[in-house]
């Protein structure tokens, strides 16, 4: 799961893609995610570090992160669907 | 390690250019306990969802409300509207506050008997009597209020069979400025049908008319509507001394007044835009008291508020059951109460809060209820908190027309706690269950084996 090209991050969580133009803002776990993505982390490694970090269950990440992979689609910040 | 309280991941875009300048906020302030009890802790006691009663709050409206009137106009009377809210409890409280019955249908009549209101201190309006039901009222000295010509004649029919005189009121109905007007309701001002009524009451002597009465329309945003048709009732109050040497008893306003709950549609937030109970009461009493009546011929001013008393006694707690994402990127939150029990959600924008703490992040969400049926929603859109599966919401001002419009629809109806003023909880509404539906269903015989 890779974050396209030329896609910045700023360390508060703003994102701007300078293709498109346009800017969003993440909450810190989603910055997260967005940092190890940047990483070329794996979605099963990203699973782990999030399930090493928070109080929560593998299958409420899992879901969730199916939908913050598929909001990150519909924005264009990655080109392959899951 | 402790590990960090979990928040599902979002991301938003950013859209310049389009601020909200009414600056409406976002409810993320958690509302964990109404009247000292927590949240948790009566959903966990009494299960979701669930709605909750303060009395507190319904004792602080109704001396509130009675104060505005006593202070302007020296004789007041209220009268708890039961359609509004008739759980036993919360009907009590208004007795207890000196609030007499005002019902509509026999119904809500005979309630009102159980609840030991006497007769003569309830208020019989509504299209829907029958001669059963109007000898009973009768027989108690209730008010009975005219709605139409066809009860009226029965009423004199009744009243020469069983050889009885009743104290009795009509509706009028008007036009106060406020449209569509209400007109369905009584007999009309303008048109002189109201004045023909009363010739027809006055030459009757086994009817004694007591009372004018009149209901302008509900959640009436102005209080000059009010003057309007408090100025029409003195005026046929009037006329009534003046040709039939009649002292009028009563004058009343009815109900209407709006509560703070936000209708659709509407830019500004409810509480920002309804009148306070002090102008209606101003306008009310100045009309009646500049009239012109003889200090010992002022009519009693009777009010039957019920929204403006109850709505924001009553809280609806629930819970999360499922987030989704909808085909056009917007989050849906499907909560466990809908339509069926809120049934104001059709026309109010219900003020929604988290019942527990979350961060700032927030996001535009739809409401949904449970129901396997598309005209369930509660919320079309409202930014709340990152709700997860399982977490608790509060709706506000949920006490008016919602625990007696409620449907048993696929889901049953749920507990009804009351928090007392020492913020103890009581159960006054118990949840139903399958057995409570099956009792009112017969099979017949023929149909009792199935073989599949």
């Amino acid at each position: 799961m890779k974050l396209n090209k030329n896609i910045a991050v700023s360390e508060n969580g703003f994102i701007f893609n300078p293709l498109s133009g346009d800017s969003f803002s993440t909450n810190p776990i989603g910055q997260e995610i967005v940092r190890l993505m940047k990483e070329g982390k794996e979605r099963k490694e990203i699973v782990s570090a999030l399930m090493d970090k928070y109080a929560t269950d593998e299958a409420t990440i899992e879901k969730d992160l199916s939908d913050f992979f598929q909001m990150l689609f519909s924005y264009q910040l990655i080109n392959e669907h899951e | 390690m402790v590990k960090l309280s979990y928040e599902r991941p979002v991301i938003q875009k950013l859209n310049t250019g389009s601020m909200n300048k009414f600056g409406t906020r976002t409810e993320y302030a958690p509302f964990t306990h109404i009247d000292n009890v927590a949240v948790k802790d009566l959903i966990k006691d009494y299960g979701s969802p669930l709605f909750v009663i303060s009395e507190q709050q319904i004792r602080k409206n109704y001396q509130q409300a009675n104060r505005a009137f006593r202070t302007r106009y020296p004789k007041v009377q209220f009268a708890w509207s039961y359609k509004t809210n008739y759980l036993n409890a919360v009907c009590k409280v208004f007795h207890q506050e000196g609030a007499w019955a005002e019902v509509v249908s026999i119904f809500e009549y005979k309630k009102a008997l159980g609840n030991g209101v006497p007769g003569n201190k309830i208020i019989f309006n509504g299209p829907d009597k029958t001669e059963e039901d109007l000898e009973l009222a009768v027989n108690n000295n209730s008010l009975i209020h005219i709605d139409h010509f066809d009860e009226l004649y029965m009423l004199i029919e009744l009243l020469q069979r069983i050889n009885k005189k009743a104290s009795v009121a009509i509706r009028v109905n008007m036009d106060t400025g406020v449209y569509p007007i209400w007109d369905r309701f009584g007999f009309n001002y303008e048109n002189g049908q109201a004045w023909n009524a009363i010739n027809k009451i006055m030459s009757h002597p086994e009817l004694e008319l007591n009372g004018l009465h009149c209901h302008i329309g509900t959640y009436m945003l102005s209080a000059g509507a009010y003057g309007i048709a408090a100025w029409k009732l003195c005026d046929l109050a009037v006329n009534i001394k003046a040709k039939w040497n009649k002292v009028i008893d009563y004058i009343d306003l009815g109900g209407g007044f709006a509560s703070a709950n936000t209708l659709k549609g509407s830019y500004l937030q409810g509480s920002d835009i309804i009148p306070t109970m002090e102008e209606y009461a101003d306008i009310i009493s100045n009309t009646i008291l500049n009239f012109g009546f003889k200090p010992d011929e002022l009519p009693t001013l009777f009010l039957e508020t019920g929204r403006a008393l109850i709505d924001d006694a009553g809280y609806l707690c629930g819970s999360v059951i499922a987030n989704k994402r909808l085909s056009d990127g917007r989050r849906a939150t499907i909560m466990d109460f809908g339509v069926n029990l809120l049934f104001t959600a059709f026309w109010y924008n219900h003020k929604i809060t988290p019942a527990q703490e979350f961060s700032h992040h927030t996001e535009d969400m739809v409401v949904y209820g449970p129901l396997c049926m598309n005209i369930d929603c509660i919320r079309e859109s409202i930014n709340l908190p990152l709700l997860n599966k399982g977490d608790q919401v509060v709706v506000h001002r949920v006490g008016a027309y919602n625990m007696t419009q409620w449907m048993q629809f696929i889901q049953m109806r749920p507990n009804v706690v009351m928090i007392d003023t020492n913020s103890k909880v009581h159960l006054i509404r118990d949840k139903e269950s399958l057995e409570t539906m099956l009792r009112y269903e017969k099979l017949p015989l023929h149909l009792e084996k199935i073989d599949l």
